[in-house]
C-alpha cells in the first residue's frame, strides 16, 4: 500500500469515527424523548431481549457444561475439584457471559436491527417520517438503541445463571461434587466487584452492539445489496469491537 | 421571474434560478417554477430529469448549490431543523410507493402524524382517521396491514395519511405509476376533489400526459435541467417545440434520445 493510500485510509477511518460519534450524540439527545414513550421502548426490549432468550439460554447451558468439564479436568490434576464452582463462576461472570452474550446479541438482534432500519430506509419509510416532521432518529433509532442497551445486561445475567446451572449439572450431577461444597465455595469466592465487572462490560458491549447496528442500518445504501452489506458489517464490526474492548476493560479491572 | 409568477402575483412555492448537481452531473441549471395558491400544478418531464429531486428540494430534504426556494414565504434552504419541521407540518407528501410504515396497521399509519404532533383524545382521533379513510374509500381496510394492500390501495392509504393534518399543500410524487386504469381514475378523482373541497394547493410530479392534462391548471415541462415549456395543458399540446412534441406524443426518439450516449454501434461490435 502506498503512503498516499494509507493516508486516505486513515483519514477515512477518522472521518467515520467522527461521524459515528456525532450520530451517537444525536441518538443520546433523542433518547430522553424516547424514554417518555415506554411502549416503544418495551417493544424494542422485547424484540432485542426476549426474542434472543432461546439462543442465549441454550448457549449459556452448553458453555457452562463445557466449562464444567474442562475446569473439572484441570482442577482434578491438582486435587482441587471442589473449587469447580468458584472457577466456573468467576470465568462466567467476569468474562464469558458478557463477551459471549454480546457476540450472540450482535448475530441475532444486531443483524435484525440493522436490516430492519436499512429496509425502512430503502422503502422510503424514514424519508416519509422526515416529511411528516417526525425525526426518525427519535422515533426509530433511539428506542432501538435503548432497547438493546437495556436488554444486554439482562441477557448477560440470564447467561450467567443458566451457565452456572450447566456447570452444576456437570460438577454435581455427573462428577459427584457435593452440592454444598460447590455452592458454598462459589458464594464465598464471588465478590461484588466481580459482578460489577461483568455488569460494566455488558453495558459497554450493549452500547457498542446497539450503536453499530443502528448506525449501519440508518446509513445503509438503499438497495438490497446495501442492506445485506450493512447487516454483514454489523456482525463483523461488533465482534471485533467487543473483543477489543473486552481486552481493554479486563486490563483496566485487573 | 417566469410567466406564471408574473401572472399569478405572490406564489405559494417559488423556485428561482436553482442550480443543483449530484457530483459532477448537473440536475438543474437555472430552474424556475412557481406554484399559485389553490392550483393543481403539474411538473412533467422524461425519466431522470429530476422531478422527484425538485419535490425534495421544496421540502428541504436536499439543498441546492445556488438559487432560491421559498415556501409560504420562507427560504427553505436557510431553515433550521425545527423550522423545517414546522413548515413540513403544513405540507403533505404522497410518495411513489406510498411509503407506509410496514409495522403498523392502516389505521395507525393514518393516525401516525396526528399522534406525533397533536394530543387528541383517542375517540376524536378515531373519528378523524375514519373520516380520512372514508374520503379515500378505505374505511373498511382500517384493520389491515400494509402487506395486505394492493398498490392502488396503499397509495390511497398514503393519501389519507398525507391529508390527515389538513395540509395547505400536497406534493404528489408519481401518483399514477404502476396503477391499473380503475385505480388511476380513483386517484385522479381524489386529487381533484381534495383540491376543490379542501382548497389544497397540489403539485403533481408525473409523466402520465393524459391524466395530467385532464386535471392540471398549469404544467411545467422540465428537460435538461430547465423548464423547456410551461402553460396550461392545452398550451403544451399546441406547443411546436420539438422536445414538447416528442414528450406529448410519446415518440421514442427525438431531442430526448432513445439511446444512452455510446460509441458507434458497429465500431463497438467489430472491436475485440
Amino acid at each position: 500500500m502506498s503512503v498516499d493510500a494509507a493516508d486516505i485510509g486513515l483519514r477515512g477511518r477518522v472521518i467515520k469515527l467522527g461521524a459515528v460519534t456525532r450520530f451517537l450524540l444525536r441518538v443520546l439527545r433523542q433518547s430522553l424523548p424516547a424514554l417518555r414513550r415506554p411502549r416503544l421502548l418495551v417493544d424494542q426490549i422485547y424484540n432485542a431481549g426476549a426474542r434472543s432468550l432461546v439462543i442465549i439460554m441454550l448457549s449459556g447451558l452448553f458453555v457452562g457444561m463445557v466449562l464444567g468439564l474442562q475446569a473439572y479436568d484441570l482442577l482434578a490434576r491438582f486435587g482441587s475439584e471442589s473449587a469447580l464452582g468458584v472457577a466456573a463462576a468467576l470465568g462466567l461472570i467476569r468474562e464469558l457471559a458478557p463477551v459471549l452474550t454480546a457476540l450472540l446479541f450482535a448475530g441475532r438482534a444486531g443483524t435484525a436491527l440493522a436490516s430492519e432500519i436499512g429496509l425502512m430506509g430503502a422503502t422510503d419509510q424514514l424519508t416519509a417520517m422526515e416529511m411528516m416532521a417526525v425525526d426518525p432518529v427519535r422515533y426509530v433509532v433511539a428506542p432501538r438503541f435503548l432497547g438493546g442497551l437495556i436488554a444486554m445486561p439482562l441477557l448477560t445475567g440470564i447467561f450467567d445463571c443458566v451457565g452456572l446451572y450447566g456447570t452444576q449439572l456437570v460438577g454435581v450431577t455427573m462428577m459427584r461434587i457435593p452440592p454444598g461444597t460447590f455452592w458454598s465455595q462459589l458464594v464465598s469466592a464471588v465478590a461484588v466487584r466481580d459482578i460489577r465487572e461483568g455488569f460494566i462490560k455488558s453495558v459497554v458491549f450493549g452500547v457498542t452492539c446497539s450503536l453499530v447496528a443502528v448506525y449501519e442500518g440508518y446509513y445503509a445504501e438503499h438497495t438490497a445489496e446495501g442492506v445485506g452489506l450493512a447487516t454483514t458489517r454489523t456482525v463483523v464490526t461488533s465482534a471485533v469491537l467487543i473483543l477489543m474492548l473486552d481486552y481493554i476493560l479486563t486490563a483496566m479491572f485487573l | 421571474m417566469n410567466k406564471r409568477a408574473e401572472e399569478a402575483g405572490e406564489p405559494l412555492i417559488d423556485v428561482r434560478d436553482v442550480h443543483y448537481a449530484i457530483g459532477t452531473r448537473a440536475v438543474f441549471s437555472g430552474l424556475n417554477v412557481s406554484i399559485a395558491p389553490g392550483s393543481i400544478t403539474a411538473i412533467m418531464g422524461p425519466s431522470g430529469t429530476g422531478k422527484t429531486t425538485l419535490l425534495r428540494l421544496m421540502m428541504g430534504q436536499m439543498r441546492p448549490q445556488s438559487g432560491h426556494i421559498s415556501v409560504f414565504g420562507q427560504q427553505v434552504p436557510a431553515l433550521e431543523r425545527t423550522e423545517l419541521y414546522a413548515l413540513r407540518q403544513r405540507i403533505g407528501m404522497l410518495f411513489q410507493n406510498g411509503a407506509l410504515l410496514t409495522g403498523m396497521s392502516v389505521f395507525d399509519n393514518v393516525a401516525f402524524p396526528v399522534r406525533e404532533h397533536a394530543r387528541l383524545p383517542e375517540p376524536v382521533l378515531r373519528e378523524l382517521v375514519l373520516m380520512k379513510l372514508q374520503a379515500v374509500g378505505l374505511r373498511g381496510a382500517a384493520g389491515l396491514m400494509p402487506s395486505e394492500l394492493s398498490g392502488g390501495m396503499a397509495r390511497r392509504v398514503a393519501l389519507a395519511r398525507a391529508i390527515v393534518m389538513d395540509p395547505e399543500v400536497l406534493l404528489y410524487d408519481e401518483p399514477f405509476v404502476g396503477l391499473d386504469p380503475i385505480s388511476k381514475g380513483v386517484i385522479l378523482r381524489l386529487i381533484q376533489s381534495l383540491n376543490r373541497a379542501m382548497n389544497i394547493t397540489s403539485v403533481l410530479v408525473s409523466h402520465d400526459v393524459p391524466e395530467i392534462s385532464s386535471i392540471a391548471d398549469y404544467t411545467y415541462l422540465i428537460a435538461g435541467g430547465k423548464v423547456v415549456a410551461e402553460g396550461s395543458p392545452k398550451d403544451l399540446e399546441q406547443d411546436g417545440t420539438a422536445v414538447v412534441k416528442q414528450f406529448i406524443s410519446g415518440a421514442p426518439d427525438g431531442p430526448v434520445p432513445f439511446h444512452y450516449p455510446a460509441a458507434d454501434y458497429f465500431t463497438q461490435l467489430l472491436q475485440r
